[in-house]
């Protein structure tokens, strides 16, 4: 298992070549973009932010957690940090494991834990000229704590 | 004598400190205190109830004590994916 943080472009085909094991009959992967709106805000770029070692140990903690759960054969994670553009991946996650159930259910598991948990920030800069910082309002809807799941 | 700490900042955080990491001495006997010590002098506009603290690269309850030489990270709310 691996989750990384990384400020280069991810590969999926190299990264899938990991993942060989045939004893997996499913092979789900999840790839997260960044869109073009949020909230009914124009988007035009993203800056990715992360503390690496603290988000690479808490996103192993959080394979391990899926592995255990769900009984899957591997899992692997890429996070981007740096300026993303519109369509560029943010995210890729891969799990194998016997039959597709799990498969299914741990990916859904990874992504969800690593935007609730790993140390990652998101600056949104809006076609009005306007940024913000995801979550971290301290007035208007999103100042009471962070925003729900989604 | 002040213990001397080194610092880290994240996102919004690292914005409103205007730099990301420095090394500050202090007096605060736990990270919590350490919090609002900077809080107070720099302006920051997120409360500690909103804030996560790492010591040394691990997620550390407010009230851990500071230590001589720690790497303290404060850490905004997070917004990965």
């Amino acid at each position: 298992m691996e989750f990384r943080i990384t400020g280069e472009k991810i590969d999926p085909g190299a990264l899938l070549g990991a993942l060989g094991d045939t004893r997996a009959g499913a092979c789900v992967t999840f790839e997260g973009r960044v869109r073009r709106q949020n909230e009914g805000r124009g988007v035009l770029s993203l800056d990715y932010e992360a503390f690496a070692p603290l988000a690479e140990k808490e996103g192993m903690r959080i394979l391990e957690e899926a592995r255990l759960k769900f009984g899957i054969l591997d899992a692997v994670c890429v996070h981007r940090t740096g300026s993303l553009q519109l369509g560029d991946m943010a995210v890729w996650i891969a799990v194998t494991a016997e039959h597709r159930g799990a498969a299914f259910e741990a990916c859904r598991y990874a992504i969800d834990e690593t935007k609730a948990r790993v140390p990652i920030w998101k600056k949104e800069y809006y076609a009005d000229g306007s940024t913000e910082w995801i979550n971290c309002a301290t007035r208007g809807p999103g100042a009471s704590g962070p925003a729900p799941a989604v | 004598m002040k213990k001397s700490v080194c610092v880290s900042y994240y996102a919004v955080l690292r914005e409103q400190r205007g730099l990301g990491t420095e090394v500050v001495p202090t007096d605060s006997a736990t990270a919590a205190e350490l919090y609002e010590e900077l809080r107070v002098r720099h302006g920051f506009t997120l409360p500690a109830l909103r804030v996560r603290v790492a010591v040394n690269d691990d997620f550390q309850p407010w009230e851990v004590a500071v230590r001589d030489g720690d790497r303290i990270a404060f850490l905004p709310p997070v917004a990965g994916g």
